[in-house]
């Protein structure tokens, strides 16, 4: 028998599997529930324009918290490989620790009278305390594990998640904890049409020019090219001269201290910290890194702001338009919906860098 | 029809050609050497064949029937078995399971005939066991009596290689891609195995195809050899036609020079 | 074993060296350990918490706990270093001690700092726990001067006793440590032990042992100590001979002794909850209901390597097609159909779960999976939580009315019914791991933990493997949560957070990853104790998350791992390559 004629006959084992198929039913269907939901939507007239405009700016501006997060997700698993899991809880450090500077500062009044000035020593407390938690972490748990398989260091990370959420309970108590407000950011602009209220505009501004600062630090200077050796190998590097302990903990203190700004621009946003606020938000930053090809560094921000309006827009868009009552209940389903789409379309993320998939 | 055969087989890794336009065919019943230097494409060529990983362009037929595109068990199950060049053994498993992994894709039985013990399953477990202990038993008494319970982790590195043969030899192959099966071996033991790999041939009816760096094992053991070099082969013939080539030799000399000639 | 013997004598001689002595100057450094430690859990208001529970002759657990540090850390510090090829065995004696003593001292003196400190300033607005009375706690009631004696002196005592655990003889250290363990066990469970005693018709053993205010006393204390001590003195001989014994066993003779062991433990399930009683019954169904779900992610984690976070979801479906079908209150539809009846129903959901599940995490790599079932968990908690299916699951206000579970014509009700369907889940579950470790599906799971890659090539079809591991899985969780659902009588989205994944999680971690007896030990001690010592609750996430920590640096295999992987295996391996490159290295110079 030739080739030809076992390949016309069939003959050999299938190659269209069971898995395959429900990967492309899971495909189709997402892209169609997409497509029919946002046309009910839009010719059902359900929210103005200026509404989908109103939630797209908020959504902008929950998404560079996240992509702030997201950095440091995605330059540890850049760097070393693994999800570090209580980047989340580095992320609720700073802002609950910022909560109380920002709290004796409003006491002393000069949060009333200096606004601006308060806000930039609450920030500076923030990444201080988020900095040295990430630091704190890595040095008591993830270093003895450098070369262990990368789902031990995942398993222990799960641990200091929940040490610390636990232990900022114990210490601070339970209660929910309200920032004071920043009367000088009450108010909106209008930016090209878009109606942009004050705080979610600082907090845009804020995420971009540290996003700026972080690309230039990676791509321009020493300690950045020292970064980039170690994630590529960290054995080259350590030959070639690099102190690839010191530069592992720059990475977790760089990306601490932008989990810290993170911390203080969730506080303006959402204006409530508590020993919970950093699961949610760390989920959804590691999504967002996934979201943009983990181990990307501009990847993570475009990750971050894409998932901002998706959650923001995608419940009102797609869900209601699909006839699901109180859709914005549904907005971290959303969430989580668009990190398995996510890798079940496109593993290696928008900007694609690192694959998520099993390399053979 | 021979028993594995490649048309136009490439494979390209970020602009490298690994393997170039290959044409190769094997018999059954030989035993074929593939030789060249490092780099050449040739463990490249067992992960295409054993459905590691996939071909850019071509075909490969076992038995006639184009492998590419198929899982890697649905290549075992067709009848090919191959070893790693850094043995990749199932470490905290004993070295009995080991080898009675190797009959995973001959058996069938389930989740629920395990859970009821069905005579069915004792039957089909002892049978695994049999043919897992036969397969150890190939390497005299190195893998056997208290071995059989040790966990793989525990075994000297020739006994690891020998455990990774017997391995691939239970699941019953037709064709038995060995990749530098005597590396890292002393030469009493290379001794040994060269003599082995004739026997697997001789007594169990495999089909074998190895990647080796050791001139004297190739000369030892193979009916015919073939020479890659970047990819693509350059010479193929009998031991003696090869390592006289002038097109592998040259190739040779580029890296390091032909031992044993 | 004649290889390894031959090994041995073919091994050169060589000088051996004496090992480093214990680092004094890393003694303050684990003394300002012990020191963070003790401010911390005073810090968090553990101290306070657990001044409640009375455990040894009127101590509480909140100063065991603050004095604990001192002596963990004293032993950390003076615990000799692993020794090398090539050295001699470290040298045990007073400097050991000498360091327990450093650390300890340092520890009280970081401790008194904090006491002056709380004294001088009020953190309270932002340290809620630190509160005069923690100062109280912390002086001894004395104030500051008496704190500096009783805490530096006190630590520095305790801290040179844990020092010297490591100077005693091994036959001494191991039966000492194990008979402290066990006053202090019955010193924190007196509810447990006191009502076995009561429930055994032994009311005199509760009064001999515990003393009135609670706790054990000085009496109670001794026996304990001088029983177990004995036992574990006279036994340390025979445990070896025992176990080589058990090792070259018969197959029909093993088969026998498990078939008495399966005996006797059907015994004490019968009993023990007749001796418990209702209230402590609960604490063991809940441990138990854990047991289950933990049986089941063992299967997924433990064998088939397959990290799921979002584990509860699959507990989740169990108990709302439970609650759908049977309880009378079920919002759209209520066939009211008895437990036998729906259970066909509810493994097909949970069948149906685990695919849905499994199949979109099937390519990803281990992390990716892990954070991926997290998220299937939480959307299956923020499903029927939604507004969306109110209609069929209740929203927020979940599903009321689940009947009482009839097995044919028995009707459970109380806590103390439940126990016994419970743990018949449990031995089937034990079960059905043990018989699934031992099978061609089994061995298949674990050649994909250890090398996916390779296991594919060797044939093991993965996408089956893995699915069928996250099947299995969801149908011994859905079990879990259809007894959940009946016991409880109403279900919740609020039971279904992601906690209870974790809570699983670190139960297998901590017993043992693939081992069914660390499993069961697991879930009973992690899940039974916070419930017996109910002033652990508020702690218990901590707790949680250090051990998991600690599990992963120190003993990542588990306290009762599922296969020995002793040391002396990796040194046998170490003297066959030593062994081997001589022979290697004879064979070279022959050939030349």
């Amino acid at each position: 028998m030739t080739a030809a004629s076992a390949a016309a006959t069939g003959r050999g084992p299938s190659r269209f599997g069971f898995v395959k198929g429900f990967l492309w039913a899971v495909r189709i269907l997402a892209v169609f529930g997409i497509l029919w939901g946002s046309y009910f939507s839009i010719t059902g007239g359900r929210l103005s324009f200026d509404q989908w405009k109103d939630l797209m700016v908020f959504g902008v501006a929950q998404g560079s918290v996240y992509a702030l997060i997201a950095l440091g997700y995605t330059m540890v698993y850049g760097v070393l490989g693994f999800i570090n899991f209580a980047h989340g809880e580095v992320f609720m450090s700073g802002a609950m620790i910022g909560f109380f500077a920002a709290n004796y500062l409003n006491q002393t009044g000069l949060w009333a009278s200096q606004p601006f000035l308060s806000l930039f020593i609450v920030l500076l407390v923030c990444m201080t305390a988020s900095t040295l938690v990430a630091v704190g972490v890595e040095r008591v748990a993830y270093r003895p594990l450098r070369n262990a398989p990368r789902l031990i260091p995942l398993i222990t990370s799960i641990g200091a998640s929940f040490f610390l959420q636990y232990a900022f309970r114990g210490l601070f108590g339970a209660g929910v904890k309200s920032y004071p407000a920043v009367r000088a950011l009450d108010g909106a602009w209008n930016v090209l049409g878009f109606r942009v209220i004050k705080t979610q505009g600082i907090v845009i501004l804020a995420a971009v020019g540290m996003m700026v600062l972080l690309y230039l630090l990676v791509e321009r200077t020493k300690t950045g090219r020292a970064m980039r050796a170690v994630a590529e190998d960290q054995e080259i590097a350590r030959l070639m001269g690099v102190d690839v302990d010191r530069t592992i903990v720059t990475v977790f203190a760089v990306g601490g201290a932008m989990a810290g700004v993170a911390g203080l621009l969730w506080g303006l946003v959402f204006q409530q910290v508590f020993f919970f606020t950093g699961f949610l938000p760390g989920i959804k930053a590691f999504t967002s890194a996934v979201l943009g090809g983990i181990g990307n560094i501009v990847g993570a921000m475009v990750g971050g702001l894409v998932l901002g309006a998706v959650e923001s827009i995608g419940p009102s868009l797609v869900l209601a338009g699909l006839g699901v009552p109180a859709a914005h209940q549904l907005k971290d389903v959303v969430a989580f919906l668009a990190l398995v789409l996510v890798l079940v379309f496109r593993p290696t993320g928008i900007m694609g860098e690192r694959l998520a998939e099993e390399r053979a | 029809m021979p028993l594995l055969e490649t048309q136009g087989l490439t494979k390209v890794f970020g602009g490298l050609h690994a393997i170039d336009d290959l044409d190769l065919h094997i018999e059954e019943g030989e035993i074929v050497s593939v030789i060249g230097p490092n780099g050449a494409g040739k463990t490249t060529f067992f992960n295409l064949v054993s459905g590691m990983i996939q071909p850019d362009s071509g075909k490969i037929l076992f038995e006639g029937i184009d492998l590419v595109g198929l899982a890697p068990h649905q290549i075992l199950e067709l009848g090919i078995a191959r070893t790693f060049q850094n043995v990749r053994l199932f470490q905290n498993m004993t070295v009995l399971e080991n080898a009675m992994v190797g009959q995973h894709a001959r058996t069938r039985s389930g989740p629920i005939r395990a859970i009821l013990r069905t005579p069915g399953f004792r039957a089909e477990e002892e049978a695994i066991r049999r043919k897992a202990e036969e397969a150890l038993a190939f390497f005299g008494t190195r893998l056997i009596g208290y071995r059989l319970e040790q966990p793989a982790f525990v075994l000297s590195y020739a006994n690891r290689r020998r455990l990774e043969i017997a391995r691939a030899m239970a699941t019953e192959p037709k064709l038995l891609l060995l990749d530098e099966p005597t590396a890292g071996m002393n030469p009493r033991e290379t001794l040994e195995l060269t003599e082995l790999i004739a026997r697997l041939r001789d007594e169990k009816g495999f089909t074998i195809c190895l990647i080796e760096h050791d001139m004297r094992v190739v000369r030892g053991v193979s009916d015919r050899v073939i020479c890659l070099d970047y990819g693509r082969k350059i010479a193929e013939g009998t031991y003696h036609e090869v390592a006289t080539n002038e097109r592998v030799i040259e190739a040779y000399l580029g890296t390091k020079a032909v031992e044993g000639v | 074993m004649a290889q390894t013997v031959d090994a041995r004598q073919a091994l050169p001689e060589r000088e051996l060296v004496p090992s480093p002595p214990v680092d004094l100057g890393a003694a303050v450094k684990w003394g300002l350990i012990a020191g963070m430690t003790a401010v911390f859990v005073s810090a968090i208001g553990m101290v306070q918490a657990f001044e409640v529970r009375s455990v040894v002759v009127g101590v509480d657990l909140g100063y065991l706990v603050l004095f604990g540090a001192a002596l963990v850390f004293g032993y950390a510090a003076a615990r000799p270093g692993e020794q090398l090829e090539g050295f001699l065995a470290p040298e045990r004696g007073v400097r050991n001690v000498a360091a327990g003593l450093i650390a300890g001292l340092v520890g009280g003196a970081v401790l008194w700092l904090f006491v002056l400190l709380i004294g001088a300033v009020d953190i309270r607005s932002v340290f809620p726990s630190v509160s005069p009375q923690l100062r109280d706690l912390l002086t001894f009631g004395r104030g500051a001067g008496f704190a500096a004696a009783a805490l530096i002196g006190g630590f520095g005592l305790v801290g040179a006793l844990g020092g010297g655990i490591p100077v005693l003889p091994e036959r001494i250290r191991a039966p000492l440590v194990n008979a402290l363990a066990w006053v202090l066990a019955f010193g924190l469970f007196e509810d447990l032990f006191a009502q076995i005693f009561r429930g055994a018709k032994v009311p005199f053993l509760e009064d001999l042992l515990y003393q009135p205010g609670g706790g054990l006393s000085l009496v109670g204390a001794l026996i304990v100590f001088v029983l177990f001590f004995a036992v574990y003195l006279s036994t340390a001989s025979r445990r070896e001979t025992v176990r080589s014994r058990i090792a070259t066993m018969s197959p029909s003779e093993r088969r026998r002794w498990v078939g008495v062991g399966l005996v006797v433990a059907i015994v004490i399930l019968a009993v023990l909850p007749q001796i418990l009683g209702n209230f402590l019954s609960e604490v063991f169904d809940l441990a138990g209901i854990f047991l289950m779900m933990a049986l089941g992610l063992n299967i997924v984690v433990g064998y088939a390597g397959l990290l799921d976070l979002g584990y509860v979801a699959f507990f989740a479906v169990g108990a709302y097609t439970t609650a759908v079908l049977t309880s009378p209150g079920s919002p759209r539809w209520s066939p009211e159909m008895t437990f036998v009846a729906a259970l066909p129903f509810i493994v097909l959901a949970a069948a149906m779960a685990g695919i849905m599940v499994g199949t979109p995490v099937l390519r990803m790599r281990g992390d990716y999976l892990a954070i991926v079932t997290l998220g299937f968990g939480e959307i299956a908690r923020l499903l029927f939580l939604s507004d969306w299916l109110k209609p069929y699951f209740g929203g927020a206000q979940g599903i009321l009315q689940i009947p009482p579970l009839e097995l044919g014509p028995l009707t459970f009700r109380s806590s103390l019914d439940f126990f016994y369907p419970i743990y018949a889940f449990v031995l089937v579950f034990a079960y059905v791991s043990w018989a699934l470790q031992n099978s061609r599906i089994g061995r298949g799971w674990m050649a994909m933990r250890e090398d996916e890659p390779v296991a594919e090539v060797m044939g093991v079809d993965v996408v089956k493997a893995k699915l069928t591991a996250f099947v299995i899985g969801a149908i011994l969780a859905s079990f879990g949560g259809a007894l959940f659902a009946h016991k409880i009588g109403s279900v919740f989205p609020h039971s279904f957070q992601i906690l209870v994944s974790i809570v699983v999680l670190v139960i297998i971690i901590v017993g043992g990853i693939g081992s069914i007896p660390g499993v069961v030990v697991g879930a009973l001690i992690l899940v039974g104790a916070p419930e017996l010592l109910r002033e652990f609750a508020e702690f218990r996430y901590l707790i949680y998350g250090v051990l998991l920590i600690f599990m992963m640096l120190k003993k990542p295999e588990g306290f009762i791992p599922s296969r020995q992987r002793a040391r002396e295996l990796h040194q046998e391996e170490m003297m066959q390559d030593a062994w081997l490159r001589k022979e290697e290295e004879a064979a070279a110079a022959a050939g030349s």
